[in-house]
């Protein structure tokens, strides 16, 4: 019996009853994490992982109808078993586990298989059938480690912080900008951040990481000095608009993914790519497929034709699950959160 | 090599030309001279034809980076760019050796040309194995004669006459024929480039033309040439011709014909030839060579597609120099007597040109005529003859106007006014995904009209043109998300997909064609506009386009 079918609603589980991440509203929904494609409003009743909580409330309101679970705990429904482990993604994201009638199955959501210090690392669960992301599903996707970029992003702030410039980086609010955060060198100057990014780090502070101290850019005024030293982290949809214009002569910067890719960096039109992802890459997706044991394999947004067909050479039973996750990823309309 | 990918990153990063100077003058700064000499070549257009067959190196580079072909198409197909991929996708050697760029070009490269593919496998992935990524790249762009990265020419000169104290002009004037195929860049071309003046410097040029003087468009409505460009009477009005722009250089009893890429073309004219006894020595004549026949009231100049086919060609038999008979439409003198006359006025430079045209009335030797309006409306009802003149539009030159060097502005102006193209309304059918700041997306399209009027049954869409240009990168991404959600069909990089989008299609000639499916080329088509009020029914049928065909 497959336990999780794709719906118009969603990723269904039919013995259970309830659906993971639905883009429809339903009347049980276990989110994988707060990325707004995972996470939609309208939803009865929510199941997450208890650290984030926090993400969700502030995201969909502090009167939704949540319960948590912590990692690794057991919860019986209509006899399914389902238990939450760390996806890696961003905080409080989660790989589902269901266990029904002696088989097991994983849907992983989004993740991210190197351990950044902001959320809990993933951990590879064994299972029959792994429900995989395919985001950067394509041997071209090797990311440097990230030890390497922030040592590149810091060495850029402060070249400009020597010539007198703001160095803005465009990154996605929730998650990215919060590694970016806790993973850079904070003595070389101040760090200021857009209106949205300052709500998200707050709530990482809540939940025990550690992020450096960040001033809210709308809180200096324009001529400030500070302006031409700081690091300022903003999300892409700020780039080109007016709110730039207080910074004068600024450098500016992606962290992304895609930013491995010539064209897109020169798509984006900035200075600077980043490759910094909060996904998986090829050899990472590979990994996380193997270590989880499974002979079946689903395959959900990103490069599914590509990822389904090697595993299939392989000799694993893949195949694609059309579901609404991941447009911001696959079109590159919007290719921040990744 | 590290220094050059170094360099090609720094250019790469940035979309300041003052950044980039900085750059340039940074590595020549620091550059052996026999590195730099094959930098300026590369920097300046410079391409030694393909090293390797495509074919070749795609074979090597997926079987070293493990993956099945399929995959690495699909790799490809997402990086647009072959170079690029392949050092994506094979392992990465982080040390890299220190060997300079000119030990890389001639010792590692330069030798992999002719070799059998046996040889090539076997030393390619040696070569590769020593390079850390960015050098990986640019050694696999110049195997491949990609390399392309956004500097001008221009840019090249200034950041060499910055660093050698020279005037910009001179180094243009030293470089010129530096990127032909016949030379070969060596430490000592290099130092010559930015050697300090010398007194025989003319005489040391031998058959070289002058840097081209380029024009520039002119997008204005009519009624604002007066308060932009002044009195009429301040320009020079000329045709626009649509050929070949070259310069014709005679000195001692030699002829050179050169094109605007600074390429040598004097064999593939024969009939320019006779210049060399007719022309006095110390001439160099700016025009454009074209294909004139008889035909109608007289003899004309013929579309650019007859042009085009004789340049496809490897030899020229007899047929094709009697069907495509050329000449060339003089319209400046860059040097009379062996004097550099390019610092006189435009209107000196045309009087002296008409003197040599009187005296030597050659047989392909055209003096491209003046036309004169007594306002810029006039010559505006006079430009609207254009299309069935076969010109594309009018150039004005300010009849003060030095000639200067490539797109200059301060020594005096060209403008190209050009008539607005062609344009039909056509239909989407199918979609590739586009190379370099394209990649990944789907941004080259195929248009197609209809083949029968509105209402006739059964009529079907049939292809007749590509376009990639032309949309905002914002219209782009609209067209991608809509090709991805109506893909019908996928055939190696190539989408079908439901025909829902409408384009105005421009396009600067249009031509009946046998390798073409709707048995019509156009030339130049780009995207005028997104036609989101029309239908698809809407779009122009082929009776459209064979009215153009005139």
């Amino acid at each position: 019996m497959d336990l999780v079918i794709a719906r118009p609603e969603g990723l269904y589980c039919p013995p259970g009853d309830f659906y993971i991440d639905p883009w429809r509203p339903v009347d049980r929904a276990v989110i994988t994490h707060g990325h707004g494609d995972h996470s939609r409003s309208g939803n009865r009743h929510y199941l997450t992982a208890t650290p984030g909580a926090g993400i969700l409330r502030s995201r969909l309101g502090q009167g939704i109808d949540l319960q948590t679970l912590p990692y690794g705990e057991r919860l019986l429904h209509h006899g399914v078993t389902l238990s939450l482990h760390p996806a890696g993604h961003v905080l409080g994201s989660a790989q589902v586990r269901l266990e029904y009638q002696g088989q097991v199955w994983v849907a992983s959501g989004d993740y991210k298989v190197e351990p950044d210090g902001t959320c809990a690392a993933f951990e590879p669960v064994r299972c029959h059938t792994f429900i995989t992301e395919s985001t950067f599903g394509l041997p071209i996707y090797r990311w440097p480690a990230q030890a390497e970029v922030f040592s590149d992003i810091n060495a850029w702030w402060r070249a400009n912080r020597d010539q007198g410039k703001a160095s803005v980086l465009f990154c996605y609010a929730f998650g990215k900008a919060q590694r970016i955060l806790h993973g850079l060198d904070e003595h070389i100057g101040p760090i200021l951040v857009h209106g949205s990014v300052e709500p998200l780090n707050r709530v990482y502070r809540e939940a025990g990481v550690y992020l450096p101290e960040t001033l809210y850019v709308g809180d200096l005024p324009r001529n400030d000095p500070m302006l031409r030293q700081a690091l300022v982290l903003a999300p892409p949809s700020a780039g080109g608009s007016t709110w730039m214009k207080r910074f004068g002569d600024y450098s500016d910067g992606f962290a992304s993914g895609w930013m491995r890719l010539r064209g897109a960096r020169r798509r984006r039109g900035v200075d600077r790519g980043f490759i910094l992802s909060d996904h998986a890459d090829w050899p990472g997706l590979l990994w996380a497929i193997n270590a989880s044991g499974a002979e079946r394999v689903m395959v959900t947004h990103g490069s599914v034709n590509v990822l389904v067909r090697y595993l299939s050479e392989q000799g694993l039973d893949a195949r694609g699950f059309v579901t609404e996750y991941g447009e911001e990823d696959d079109v590159p309309a919007a290719q921040a959160d990744a | 090599m590290k220094a050059f990918a170094e360099l090609y990153l720094r250019l790469d990063a940035t979309t300041s030309s003052n950044a980039k100077l900085q750059a340039l003058r940074d590595y020549f700064a620091s550059a052996p001279a026999g590195d730099a000499a094959w930098a300026v070549y590369f920097l300046a257009g410079g391409r030694p034809r393909q090293l390797v067959p495509s074919r070749l190196l795609r074979e090597l580079a997926t079987e070293q980076a493990g993956l099945p072909e399929w995959l690495f198409e699909e790799s490809y197909q997402a990086v647009g760019d072959l170079a690029e991929a392949i050092s994506l996708l094979l392992p990465e050697n982080p040390h890299g050796t220190d060997e300079g760029l000119a030990i890389w070009v001639e010792h590692h490269l330069l030798p992999l040309r002719g070799q059998p593919g046996e040889a090539v496998r076997e030393r390619l992935p040696q070569l590769w194995s020593k390079l850390d990524r960015p050098s990986l790249m640019l050694c696999l762009k110049l195997v491949t004669g990609s390399f392309r990265v956004g500097v001008s020419k221009l840019l090249v000169t200034r950041a060499l006459a910055q660093l050698a104290g020279l005037d910009a002009k001179r180094v243009a004037q030293r470089m010129v024929g530096y990127t032909d195929l016949s030379h070969r860049p060596v430490a000592a071309s290099y130092l010559k480039l930015v050697a300090p003046e010398s007194d025989d410097e003319h005489q040391q040029r031998g058959g070289q033309p002058y840097p081209f003087f380029l024009a520039h468009a002119l997008q204005l409505p009519v009624e604002q040439f007066d308060s932009a460009l002044g009195a009429v009477q301040d320009w020079q009005v000329e045709w626009k011709w649509d050929g070949i722009r070259a310069q014709v250089v005679k000195r001692d009893g030699q002829l050179w014909v050169w094109s605007r890429g600074e390429e040598l073309i004097t064999e593939r004219f024969p009939e320019l030839h006779s210049l060399a006894a007719t022309l006095p020595d110390g001439v160099v004549i700016d025009g454009e060579i074209l294909v004139w026949k008889p035909g109608g009231d007289g003899i004309a100049v013929q579309p650019f597609a007859l042009l085009q086919q004789r340049l496809g060609r490897k030899t020229l038999g007899k047929k094709l120099l009697a069907d495509a008979p050329v000449m060339l439409q003089a319209y400046d003198l860059l040097e009379w007597q062996g004097e550099d006359w390019r610092n006189r006025p435009q209107h000196e430079r045309r009087r002296q040109l008409e003197h040599l045209l009187e005296q030597h009335p050659l047989a392909p030797l055209l003096l491209s005529p003046l036309l004169t309006g007594d306002s810029w409306a006039d010559l505006a009802r006079q430009r609207e003859a254009s299309r069935s003149l076969g010109v594309e539009g009018l150039m004005l030159k300010q009849r003060e106007a030095l000639y200067g060097v490539g797109r200059t502005k301060d020594m005096g102006l060209w403008w190209k006014w050009k008539i607005d193209p062609f344009s039909v309304d056509a239909v989407l059918i199918y979609a590739q995904r586009g190379h370099g700041r394209r990649a990944s997306l789907y941004s080259d399209y195929t248009f197609a009209v209809w083949d029968g009027p509105p209402g006739a049954a059964q009529r079907t869409l049939v292809p007749f043109a590509k376009a990639y240009s032309g949309l905002s990168d914002e219209e782009m991404r609209k067209v991608d998300a809509v090709v991805r959600k109506t893909t019908i069909e996928t055939f190696g990089p190539v989408r079908s997909v439901t025909p829902t989008l409408v384009f105005e299609l421009g396009f600067e000639g249009i031509a009946l064609s046998k390798r073409h499916k709707s048995g019509i080329a156009v030339r130049f088509p780009r995207m005028l506009r997104w036609r989101h009020d029309k239908t698809v029914e809407q779009a122009d049928d082929l009776a459209t386009l064979q009215a153009l065909l005139g």
